[in-house]
């Protein structure tokens, strides 16, 4: 079997998701090669066969070039699968592929089952088993799933790549840097996260005296940030912090993989939801079941007792 | 302008899911259904840019499923969609991304839409590729999980969630299709007048079967709950007595805690 990888290269920099799909390839024991729309000295830090296309050329983001890009490496490498990260590159890209090879897509893998892909559903409440109906396939992983276990020293062999240059209905202007912080909530020890489950803006009383008392810091799932009860910087995630205190407590939060990419390495993890089988449940230490705002209260009421 | 807005009936998640008999989706007895979470914002972007225009956009919202979605269907029109179109399919569970797709644009190829907002993903399947396959198989310009989005002068300006707070900005011409993310807006509730106004707004129904007959790309074998480890330890009973406990673990497992 033979995959090619699509690497991801952002504001200069190679993406350490690069090294998971090299991951998952070996894990399949396929033959693979790299398709890197990046830099030659990006290009360095990779395995086996590459190819290089120069993101001078072909920008860091244009959906149309870097299609006609993989098709190009696909083709020459007859691959069976394009592989890429589950990321915003990915998400964006991989469709745009599948269609124009008429192949299956399986989004968001997070294991292989003899030979079929493993994906979550519900929030993570469920998996699914799914298996390409079309001879070529094109995947995405869940970022964090596979990990390189004996990577070995890199030694690419490069190959430039390129296609002709057309121009693009779809046109990248630049980056925008991430507003500034309110907190830096990886420096907090303890941190009390507050989820959708907290119901309404008012709750967030209850769960700032929870943290008060517990001298922490308030985080929270993304939810609570869109609603803009609270800011960015207090959002734990894939999209927001990645976080590690000593103490983690998901206050009416579910779980769902995006969130957990940001407090997995927590020291110890204690939820609180009516729901025993909310995904959370598989990552904590202590998991209360209760009608989470009386139960807040209480333990703040507990904690403030000498 | 015409603008159309694809939006998916999901089920609420607060609740256990079972297999269905084929054991590859969930069985839907007792469930309750709601309109997924990345598409209202897809359904208020639309609306913000027809008051914006003055009213002038036009604006389809469209839903594959069975007769369960006319309910998602007229949420959004609630929320200011002129028009709904239900493309019945009470198989839809079963099709996979490339089918529902392929429905869409098979629906939408004549009718010359310039502007398409879908959701980034379901909350149910979540695969994240409808929008995206559906602009390729339109030939629209295409950009996914956008965060903001502003209109003018004939172009779309928009920003993409990328990773910790940094976006990508991107300008697109028309046609184009735009996959939203949460955060993009704040969706508006829709009020009791117009909620009456809704029911009187045109609503078309669309066999699936009148709009192509593609096969599966991918096909789901099966669908069962993770393997559980479970939680270390499970606290329940009266919230005084419970946080009594909890509060005796945490002070034998986080020494230095203060506060207790
Ligand atoms: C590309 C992308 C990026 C994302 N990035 C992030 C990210 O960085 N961070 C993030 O958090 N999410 C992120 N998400 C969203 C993520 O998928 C989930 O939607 C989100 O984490 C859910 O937040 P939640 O757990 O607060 O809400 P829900 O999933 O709605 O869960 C609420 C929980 O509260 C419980 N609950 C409700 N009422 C009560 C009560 N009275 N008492 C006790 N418990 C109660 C429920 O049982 C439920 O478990 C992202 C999604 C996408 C698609």
């Amino acid at each position: 079997m033979k995959v090619l990888l699509v690497g991801e290269y952002r504001e200069g920099q190679l993406l350490e998701s690069c090294f998971e799909l090299e991951a998952f390839a070996d894990e399949l024991k396929a033959e693979r090669a790299t398709l890197l729309v990046g830099s030659a000295d990006a290009c360095q830090k990779l395995r086996g066969k590459v190819y290089f296309a120069d993101a001078a050329d072909y920008l860091e983001y244009n959906p149309d070039l870097h299609k006609r890009l993989v098709l190009e490496a696909a083709a020459r490498e007859n691959a069976d699968h394009i592989v890429f990260s589950h990321s915003a590159y990915g998400w964006d890209l991989a469709p745009r592929v599948a269609a124009a090879l008429k192949a299956g897509q399986v989004s968001d893998i997070i294991a292989v089952r003899d030979g079929k892909f493993e994906v979550g559903c519900l929030n993570g409440k469920m998996r699914r088993l799914v298996a390409p109906a079309t001879a070529k396939a094109v995947l995405t992983l869940q970022p964090g799933a596979f990990t390189l276990k004996n990577p070995g020293p890199p030694e690419p062999r490069i190959e430039k790549l390129d296609v002709e240059k057309t121009a693009s209905p779809v046109n990248f202007l630049g980056y925008e840097p991430a507003e500034k912080k309110e907190v830096d909530l990886t420096k907090a020890a303890i941190i009390v996260g507050a989820g959708r489950g907290i119901g309404k803006q008012e709750n967030l009383a209850v769960i700032s005296a929870l943290a008060e008392a517990l001298h922490a810091e308030v985080g929270a799932s993304r939810p609570v940030v869109d609603a803009g009860w609270l800011d960015h910087s207090r959002q734990v995630g894939s999209t927001g912090q990645v976080v590690s205190p000593k103490l983690y407590l998901a206050c009416g939060i579910s779980g769902a993989t995006q969130h957990l990419t940001g407090m997995r390495k927590s020291g110890f993890i204690v939820a609180i939801n009516k729901d025993k089988e909310a995904p959370i449940s598989e990552l904590a230490d202590v998991l209360v079941i209760a009608d989470l705002i009386p139960f807040a209260a209480a333990l703040t009421a507990r904690l403030k007792k000498p | 302008m015409k603008i159309l807005v694809c939006v998916k009936q999901v089920p609420d998640l607060e609740t256990t899911f079972k297999p269905n008999p084929e054991g590859t989706w969930f069985d839907e007895t007792d469930l309750a259904f709601q309109l997924n979470d990345c598409d209202e914002y897809a359904v208020e972007e639309a609306v913000r840019l027809k008051e914006k225009l003055a009213g002038a956009p036009d604006i389809t919202v469209l839903s594959i499923g069975p007769r369960r979605v006319v309910e998602t269907i007229k949420r959004a029109l609630a929320m200011g969609a002129d028009r709904g179109v239900h493309i019945e399919d009470a198989e839809a569970y079963r099709k996979d991304p490339w089918q529902i797709a392929s429905l869409i644009a098979n629906f939408a190829r004549e009718k010359k839409f310039d502007l398409i907002f879908t959701g980034m993903q379901s909350q149910d399947r979540g695969s994240g590729q409808v929008g995206v396959l559906a602009a390729e198989l339109l030939g629209l310009a295409c950009a996914t999980t956008i965060v903001a989005f502003e209109f003018t002068g004939g172009l779309c300006r928009v920003r993409r969630e990328l990773a910790g707070g940094v976006k990508g900005v991107v300008e697109l011409k028309l046609p184009a299709l735009l996959t939203c993310q949460s955060g993009l807006n704040v969706p508006r509730y829709p009020t009791l007048p117009n909620i009456m106004k809704a029911r009187k707004k045109e609503l078309l129904t669309v066999g699936a079967e009148t709009l192509g007959k593609e096969g599966p790309a991918v096909v789901t074998e099966k669908f069962y709950p993770p393997a559980r480890k479970g939680a270390g330890v499970v606290l329940e009973g009266e919230a005084a007595e419970t946080a009594d406990k909890l509060a005796g673990i945490l002070r034998e497992k986080i020494p230095g805690l203060r506060g207790l």
